[in-house]
């Protein structure tokens, strides 16, 4: 018989090995599902899964796709280690965008350098806001962040919709519930001609590296992982639990706000009711690919980006429908979280007791 | 680095591509030609973009091996849509179908990178050389069962479950109430507003909502027919919308306006496979075929067929327009003069009510 | 307001109600064991294809029922093994876990668009069910009795029996649960089945009761609503039913008020309006007991390993 043995420490080997095998084993229960389904299986796979790495065109949009999966999901992971369960992360986002509109829209008439940071400070401080009331609630109160913060999520997206059909819907729009289009001066420039590519990328990757010097190399950093793991010692250590609750929340919210007023004033240029597509509860997936390492969460939001830019390959290749690839996403995530148990057990003999 | 390759890979494509059918126009001509098409929402929707995907199987039935059809569902409306209209745009597709009004920009923007292709974006109000728009006037659908409405409804009051006031919902409502006041001129529409395209649940109860304040006639500008499935229960009469909805509601379903892209799709393709087309603004009606009227069910007594009929040979024939003067609007503000006839401008920013409607 | 319009508003409110309350109140029972599955909208799915597609099947609505609840017992099966047996985050599990659901039910029912089934009729005879104002009580169909006999089993078995007593202790402290020898991880799996089952029965309240059919996301996300809904009562099943019908309540008088001709707050403040109302009973909640212990089970959400 063999049994699951808890490890004294994670191992390390398995932390990097780990997500490795998910893909590989996600790759091969791909294959078989979407064969068994009558599709061409090994093509729908490396479709959605190769294609997108292997044909250069297809960079830009990887790059679109996962600048704000990785910039949310950084924020989060900062919580995640410090055991601050922040899952509204999608209400953050949307009241970044908020916010940073709420500054374009006053500033419509005008023009100058300092309309996009005067937006992108709004947008921080929006997804801030948001996140403050879980912090307060729970800091004060000992009311679950999860619960509070998914909640929010809900109010966001109405408030979102509450806007674009009324106050803020464009003058000039048909009575299209859409805010104006950001002029020149409110919209981020694009880095590459032709596509899509914004200034959020680099900015994304650079959030990475600093939070990685962050949580790695600065006392801060440890605060966050001791009261994660240990909040009794952490007292003694002068690590104050409700400060690191503050600072993780606000980080994640202002890092989410940031990732939704680049997404406003990136790609999408406006305000609609389609802006929320949910990127705020793809990067709590990310978060937990990247094993809550900035470096991972680099690596996991482009592995998920992928799999988007590749189900719609497949879709024209070997005409997977898309539900096929949600249910392809789904089942990565599964192995993933699945596989993680490697990390943290071994297999063993079991040994008869007699 | 990467957009150099990029750019280099399209015009290098779009440069064979040009040159092929001289090269080799033998081999070219037997090759299939790309129509591709993004939808809003899934195919299984039964609503809006299962009509569209109806009008691509129609195309595949029409062509056969000539051409080859491909689509992208569930596209989100907003960056994602340029990504996906640009990998349609690369897997090889000639000629590309949007069919949401979202759609819009990014048809733009991703058609001025591949000028070579063909883009036509429904529902939209912006072309370009290589991108047209086209739309279906639902507004001459809505005034045919707005006249069966008018006949068969004895409360004279029609519940409408609308989503959002934008123009052409704007529009439905108005040629709705303007053709049943033609049969009964008290004839009152209560307006439901969804907040939604898509919620069946909600739509059924908006639907019931309507029936308990007196409404003995449902119609809908949402997408599921879970609303006749209330009117079948509540044994209230009701239209369909997008496609022929009776089975849902064999009693209650009068009528449905049915969308049909087939032909316009059939006749767009052979003009960009011969090479004819042209960039444009169709707006098509019940005389293009764009829209057509289900069955009359059995229960539409001979009196509203005639009627019914009539309305549709009169917009076939041009004698009559749905929305024609004089027509005053709620607040009592001349629309149009007596005898005149609404503009394709006037209806495209309608956003004013008739006498009549409640919403 | 006349007599028959509030009968009427009655009734559909409790069918507004009833597939949230079933999810719920599913969801009450995994969360006081200390589980926290936000998979509650996938399950949901699978349970209203999968009735759907027996009962088209069949010609059976019971048939498509029993289905409804294997398949959100089968969906809620993956969660359980990769939370409990395999400790997995139970949050990126329960998000992955709609994900899955969403694609699941949209694959299967592909095939079942467009058609329609003979719908979950009244339980009592027509003399009573169709009865001018007797039908408030007599005119429901069979999953509104269930769900309310359910919420008084469930209330009576959180409180009463001593299976319930060991749930919440398992959900209050697992550590000590553990060291006094009762199988946590045995009486989760139960729970999560249990969470699993009521989702199923509460989709398939939409493709069998309310909207005889299938088409994609056809909740359109009423599981979300489930999930703010156990919160806003406080993980009691008196007050989920109270909040469930309060809620049907609200969503029905709106569009009643909007057939009316009334003019009404703005529909977003109305769809906003249970979640701050959520936020606003949990604040209450913690402000009278002072800072202190809340009704939440003390462990949901976090992983359970024997030490």
């Amino acid at each position: 018989m063999l049994e699951w043995r808890r490890r004294r420490e994670p191992s390390r080997s398995m932390l990097y090995l780990s997500p490795l095998i998910a893909v590989v084993l996600t790759m091969a229960l791909g294959t078989l599902v979407f064969t068994l389904m009558g599709y061409d299986g090994i093509r729908a796979v490396h479709d959605i899964f190769l294609t997108p790495f292997l044909e250069p065109q297809r960079w830009p949009d990887l790059g679109v796709k996962a600048a704000p999966l990785i910039m949310i999901a950084l924020g989060l992971a900062i919580g995640f280690r410090a055991n601050v369960w922040n899952i509204g992360a999608e209400g953050q986002y949307i009241m970044g965008a908020i916010a940073g509109t709420g500054v374009a829209l006053l500033t419509y008439e005008m023009s100058g350098w300092w309309i996009l940071p005067a937006m992108a400070l709004a947008g921080v401080l929006g997804g801030m806001a948001w996140a403050a009331v879980p912090a307060l609630l729970r800091v004060r109160l000992q009311v679950s962040e999860i619960l509070t913060s998914l909640m929010l999520t809900y109010v966001a997206v109405q408030a979102l919709y509450y806007l674009v059909r009324g106050p803020w819907k464009d003058p000039d729009g048909f009575n299209f519930p859409q805010t104006r289009m950001f002029t020149a001066d409110q919209t981020l420039p694009v880095m590459l001609e032709g596509s899509l590519v914004h200034l959020g990328i680099p900015l994304a990757l650079l959030a990475a590296a600093l939070a990685w010097l962050v949580l790695e190399k600065t006392v801060a950093g440890y605060g966050v992982k001791v009261v994660g793991l240990a909040p009794a010692a952490a007292r003694h250590g002068g690590f104050s639990a409700d400060a690191v609750t503050w600072a993780s929340l606000l980080a994640g919210g202002g890092l989410a706000g940031l990732a939704g007023l680049f997404e406003a004033a990136g790609p999408f240029g406006q305000l609609t009711p389609q802006f929320p597509t949910n990127y705020g509860f793809t990067a709590i997936i990310v978060a937990f690919l990247g094993r809550l390492h900035p470096l991972g969460i680099v690596f996991g939001g482009v592995i998920l980006a992928a799999t988007y830019v590749g189900g719609e390959v497949a879709q024209t290749t070997v005409k997977l429908p898309q539900a096929a690839t949600g249910m392809f996403q789904a089942l990565l995530l599964f192995v993933l979280l699945a596989t993680d148990v490697l990390v943290k057990y071994r297999i063993v003999r079991r040994e008869r007791s007699a | 680095m990467t957009s150099i390759i990029t750019r280099r890979r399209f015009t290098f494509g779009a440069g064979a591509a040009a040159t092929l059918p001289f090269a080799a126009g033998r081999a070219l001509a037997q090759a299939p030609f790309g129509v591709g098409f993004i939808y809003v929402g899934p195919v299984g929707d039964h609503g809006w973009t299962w009509t569209h995907d109806q009008g691509r199987k129609a195309l595949e039935k029409e062509y056969g091996d000539k051409i080859k059809t491909s689509f992208i569902e569930n596209v989100a409306e907003g960056p994602d849509a340029a990504r996906a209209i640009r990998q349609l745009a690369q897997a090889g597709n000639q000629l590309i179908f949007t069919t949401s009004f979202g759609f819009m920009n990014p048809t733009i923007q991703v058609a001025k990178q591949f000028p070579k292709l063909k883009f036509e974006h429904a529902t939209g109000y912006q072309r370009a050389e290589n991108v047209a728009t086209y739309n279906a006037r639902f507004y001459e659908g809505r005034a045919v069962i707005g006249t069966i409405a008018g006949h068969m409804s004895k409360s004279g009051t029609a519940g409408y479950i609308a989503s959002f006031p934008i123009p052409e919902v704007v529009m439905g409502i108005n040629a709705f109430t303007l053709a049943a006041q033609k049969v009964n001129p008290n004839f009152k529409t209560k307006v439901i507003w969804a907040s939604t395209w898509y919620d069946p649940a909600k739509e059924a109860d908006a639907a019931k909502a309507l029936i308990d304040q007196g409404c003995d006639i449902i119609t809908q500008h949402t997408d599921s027919a879970a609303a006749l499935q209330a009117a079948e229960q509540r044994g209230v009469f009701a239209f369909g919308q997008a496609s022929d909805m009776s089975a849902f509601a064999p009693k209650a379903h009068l009528s449905a306006i049915v969308d049909d892209w087939s032909g316009y799709y059939i006749r767009r393709v052979k003009e960009a496979m011969d090479g004819s087309w042209k960039s444009g603004d169709v707006w098509g009606g019940i005389k293009d075929g764009m829209v057509k009227l289900a069955p009359y069910n059995a229960a539409v007594t001979p009196a509203a067929r005639q009627a019914a009929d009539a309305v549709q040979k009169g917009i076939v024939d041009g004698s009559l327009h749905p929305f024609t003067g004089e027509l005053k609007d709620q607040k009592g503000v001349q629309r149009l003069k007596a005898g005149e006839k609404a503009s394709d401008e006037m209806l495209s920013k309608m956003d004013w009510y008739v006498d009549g409607v409640q919403a | 307001m006349n007599s028959v319009i509030l009968v009427s508003i009655v009734m559909t409110l409790v069918a507004a109600a009833t597939p949230i309350l079933l999810a719920a109140l599913g969801e009450l029972v995994v969360e006081k064991s200390g589980v926290l599955n936000l998979g509650v909208e996938g399950m949901m799915l699978c349970g209203a294809v999968a009735g759907f597609a027996v009962a088209y099947g069949t010609g059976s609505t019971g048939l498509g029922l029993a289905a409804a609840a294997l398949a959100g017992i089968a969906t809620a099966m993956v969660f359980a093994v990769l939370t409990l047996s395999l400790t997995a985050n139970q949050v990126a599990t329960g998000l992955a876990l709609t994900i899955f659901g969403i694609g699941a039910s949209s694959l299967i029912g592909a095939g079942f668009v467009g058609r329609t089934i003979e719908r979950l009729g009244p339980v009592f005879p027509e003399a009573l069910a169709g009865h001018p104002w007797l039908r408030v009580v007599f005119g429901h169909d069979v999953m509104v009795y269930l769900s309310l006999a359910l919420v008084l089993a469930v209330s009576l078995f959180l409180r009463r029996t001593r299976p319930g007593l060991i749930l919440r202790a398992v959900g209050e402290n697992d550590q000590s649960a553990h060291a006094i020898g009762y199988p946590v991880i045995g009486i989760r799996y139960a729970a999560i089945a249990f969470g699993g089952a009521l989702a199923g029965l509460g989709g398939a309240y939409f493709s069998l009761a309310l909207t005889p059919m299938w088409a994609d996301r056809l909740t359109a996300g009423r599981g979300w609503i489930a999930l703010a809904l156990v919160v806003f009562a406080a993980w009691r099943p008196g007050r989920l039913l109270l909040g469930a019908y309060l809620f049907g309540a609200v969503m029905t008088l709106e569009l009643q008020a909007k057939a009316a001709g009334i003019a009404w707050l703005a529909p977003e403040v109305l769809a906003m309006a249970p979640y701050l109302a959520t936020i606003v009973v949990l604040t209450m909640m913690s402000l009278r007991r002072g800072a202190g212990r809340l009704d939440a089970p003390a462990c949901l959400g976090k992983a359970f390993t024997a030490s």
